[in-house]
């Protein structure tokens, strides 16, 4: 058990930047209703990010309040866990792993570079850029010895050290540059040295066809999904097999030029218990007249109604925000009653309405009536075709029927 | 013996990185494949494939993973049902989880996505040990990945089923392996174990039923699944079945992770993938076999002995998580297990009297062990106090503290008395003055 305590010296402030309180709350919404605590963890981590690389009181106080618990608990978890640092580290802070897997492999040479280069553990070096503290097993034990170095930017491994590897990472850090992470005697990960002695080559390493699944108890239907390389997800299909699949590529093609290779390709309901997720119905496509009636009934919107609002009740124009009761009767004065009318202005109608009113030069721009007049009419439309819903939703049915009729004749 | 593991068997073909660990690239290596046929199955098939793979847990216990999911409730209750990913590999010697984390994430998800659907949970967490920082980055986006292409989600591969997949992160702490250890840190609390019973399947995260399944276990299932349970069973010694990730560290020439069937002669897999022993098999002094928390075996034992659950415990050892440390004669073995010690008095929780008094005292006497300053009746005397930490604790911390304390003096207690012996010869026996 180690025994970890806050700093004596803390700050008077601490903040955290928007960006992290974000994130956090993007953590928070992983748990269930209720448990926000369960992303303590995560925020105290972001928090340390964010911040000098360690945790002052105040950020634990801060966090506590984000997540609506005693700071008690907040305490117990910060001086539990060991990558809470409490103290202030230098700006690259090294942890050299000195667990027996790093130890047979040689960590007591880079301790022994760390403490004549840097100092005792846990105190900062003398330019401050640099501290260090031995920890245990960081988990790359095929690439001993290592160290984990953390700064703002990242905390990376580096791996397969000896004393003069690591000393050029750090001078390189210290020195503002960029060493390469990861292996530092040219392997690529854990594979052993000199290249890896399985795995060459180009997997698949067995043949991915699969035509029925083992032992099943059911006769699977064989439908799963099958990645799409051009748009990039899954797609439903049904088995398609490489040699066929490499066939249907004109260049491999040959012999099969003129055939049909699509029989038994295609899969017959491709929609069938399509997810709800991964799909969106995409908008039925209007036929010609209705585009046409589309496009006339938007030039038809009348831009002023000078004899009065003749096309049913005048709409409330004081919905939109900044036009009030003032506002609104200079409006209807000029023969403006409805949203659609101002949700059709473009910059010239702006500018002709703020020539003849005059009352307010720019702000129909600075408070975006058009688009809020655009909401508030599809709102309108909206509720007035809930309201008849059954009849056109019939209607829709029997014109598609009509056209499935044409399309087979 | 059988031959060496082909790559056509591998499931973990992408273990080194060397290729693409996106989507894509996963899915030509053969991840995703009939997901949606496998859950159409049905669950009590999945379970019933699992449990006659003969699969044992790859966190280092060894249970079989099929009854573990069948302790889960049959009928979801009041409470949702959770699955969660020990991916908090901490155990010094592995770091196999590592690379199925950042080379093979899909793998990983696409199990979760089966064994959730399989214990009837909607929700799982992936708690990724804090270190892995860009581990949890990879996983994080290879979950993004998934989601994009409908695999998880609202009725997730198209099985009707939802399915929402998170990734959780630690801080650096060992204790958090245990899986209820794991639980209470997930909720977001300190480390420390719980008593058991309730076990995690009656009442586990957040006291809904849980399962806690390592990352090895949970990404081997949908090949198994895939291939067959004739396929995979045709690896490995009965009731030892399969394939497994061995990590080879220490005094090899070529450290490195490796998958190979189980029940491999140990010999045989470090002299053919680590480049064998730093001077020749003949310089081997001993091996931990599975992770610092099992026993040593010294060389005699290594000559012979098989990679597999079951021949390790013949041999009062054990699988664990099957790291291989390696040391040869150079190695001051008392050392070596001193610092071990020094590991466990670390990551102790502090919960438990015996775990928190006795990893201290142990690592105290360990270090005097390894100067030599120490009577001889003190090797008993520790040995003692090992037997009285084991099987004493809430967890098995307390145990694993005790094991490789136990084993370095069932096989090199002369080691140790020739020490104290040596620090003797120079040195005044202290005698009461006489009155």
């Amino acid at each position: 058990m180690s025994a970890r305590r806050l700093a004596i010296r803390q700050p008077d402030e601490f903040s955290i930047s928007a960006k992290a309180k974000k994130e956090i709350e993007k953590w928070v919404a992983k748990y269930p209703d209720g448990r926000q605590r369960s992303a303590l963890i995560p925020a105290l981590w972001i928090v340390q990010k964010d911040g000098d690389g360690w945790l002052p009181e105040k950020a634990l106080r801060l966090v506590g309040d984000m997540l609506g618990m005693a700071y008690i608990r907040v305490y117990e978890v910060a001086t539990f866990y060991t990558m809470f640092n409490l103290k202030p580290v230098g700006t690259h802070y090294v942890q050299l792993c000195g667990t027996t897997p790093c130890w047979l492999r040689g960590s007591d040479d880079l301790k022994a570079m760390l403490k004549r280069k840097i100092g005792p553990q846990n105190t900062l070096s003398e330019d401050g850029k640099l501290s260090w503290l031995e920890v245990e097993c960081l988990g790359s034990c095929a690439n001993a010895p290592m160290v984990q170095i953390s700064n703002s930017e990242s905390d990376h491994y580096y791996e397969d050290l000896t004393a003069e590897s690591l000393e050029n990472v750090l001078d390189g850090l210290v020195a503002g540059k960029e060493p390469k992470p990861g292996s530092q005697s040219g392997r690529h990960t854990s594979e052993p040295e000199g290249g890896a002695l399985t795995l060459k080559g180009h997997a698949p390493y067995h043949t991915t066809k699969m035509v029925q699944l083992p032992n099943a108890d059911k006769k699977a239907k064989l439908n799963y999904y099958e990645w799409d390389p051009k748009e990039r997800r899954a797609t439903r299909g049904g088995w398609v097999d490489p040699e066929l699949k490499a066939s249907r590529d004109p260049k491999k093609r040959g012999d099969n030029v003129g055939k049909d290779l699509s029989e038994g390709l295609v899969d017959e309901e491709p929609f069938a218990g399509k997810p709800a997720r991964a799909s969106k119905t995409a908008p039925e496509r209007m036929t010609k007249d209705e585009t046409e009636a589309r496009a006339k009934q938007k030039k038809d919107i009348q831009l002023l109604y000078e004899d009065g609002p003749t096309d049913g009740p005048k709409d409330d124009l004081k919905k939109i925000k900044g036009i009030g009761p003032a506002f609104e009767r200079d409006l209807n004065e000029k023969g403006v009653y409805y949203y659609r009318q101002i949700g059709a202005w473009k910059a010239a109608d702006i500018k002709q309405v703020e020539e003849t009113v005059k009352k307010f030069p720019g702000r129909i721009k600075r408070d975006g009536w058009v688009k809020q007049a655009k909401d508030l009419d599809r709102d309108l439309k909206a509720a007035e075709k809930k309201a008849a819903k059954k009849k056109p939703a019939d209607k829709k049915k029997t014109a598609k029927k009509t056209a499935a009729k044409k399309g087979k004749a | 013996m059988a031959n060496l593991l082909q790559d056509k068997d591998r499931i973990f073909t992408n273990l080194y990185g060397l290729q693409d660990w996106s989507l894509d690239a996963a899915r030509d290596r053969g991840a995703w494949l009939g997901t949606s046929a496998i859950l159409a199955q049905g669950r009590d098939w999945i379970i019933d494939q699992v449990k006659s793979s003969g699969l044992r847990g790859r966190g280092g216990a060894g249970f079989p993973t099929g009854l573990k999911w069948s302790f889960m409730p049959k009928e979801v209750g009041v409470r949702p049902h959770y699955l969660v990913v020990n991916a908090d590999e901490s155990e010094p010697g592995s770091c196999k989880d590592r690379d199925m984390l950042r080379h093979e994430p899909h793998l990983l998800i696409e199990g979760c996505l089966v064994a959730s659907f399989a214990m009837q949970a909607h929700a799982c967490y992936i708690y990724v040990r804090g270190e892995y920082i860009q581990e949890r980055q990879r996983l994080q986006a290879a979950i993004d990945e998934a989601y994009a292409a409908g695999l998880v989600g609202k009725n997730a591969c198209g099985s009707g089923w939802d399915f929402d997949i998170y990734m959780h992160h630690g801080a650096g702490a060992y204790i958090c392996g245990e899986e209820t250890a794991l639980l209470e840190s997930l909720e977001g609390k300190k480390g420390q174990p719980r008593l058991k019973p309730p076990f995690p399947a009656g009442a586990g995260l957040y006291g809904c039923p849980t399962t806690v399944n390592n990352v090895e276990s949970i990404a081997v299932v949908p090949t198994i699944l895939r291939r067959g349970v004739e396929w995979w069973t045709q690896f490995g010694r009965d009731n030892n079945k399969g394939t497994k990730v061995f990590s080879i560290s220490g005094h090899v020439n070529k450290p490195c992770n490796v998958e190979e069937s189980l029940s491999i002669p140990m010999k045989k897999l470090i002299e053919t993938y680590a480049g064998g022993v730093r001077g020749g098999w003949d310089n081997l002094k001993c091996v931990i076999p599975g992770g610092s928390s099992v026993p040593l075996l010294p060389k005699e034992i290594c000559d012979t002995v098989l990679m597999d659950f079951d021949a390790l415990r013949e041999n009062q050892s054990g699988l664990g998580t099957a790291a291989m440390i390696v040391m040869d004669k150079s190695t001051d073995v008392v050392k070596a297990i001193a610092r071990i010690s020094y590991f466990y008095k670390h990551e102790s929780c502090g919960q438990c009297t015996p775990c928190r008094e006795g990893t201290g005292w142990m690592w105290r006497v360990m270090e005097r062990m390894v100067r030599g300053e120490a009577e001889t009746s003190e090797i008993d005397m520790l040995l003692d106090v090992t037997k009285q930490v084991e099987g004493h604790t809430i967890c098995a911390l307390g145990d694993a503290a005790a094991w490789p304390i136990q084993g370095l003096i069932r096989h090199f207690r002369h080691e140790i008395e020739e020490r104290i012996d040596n620090y003797r010869v120079n040195k005044p026996v202290f005698v009461e003055a006489a009155e």
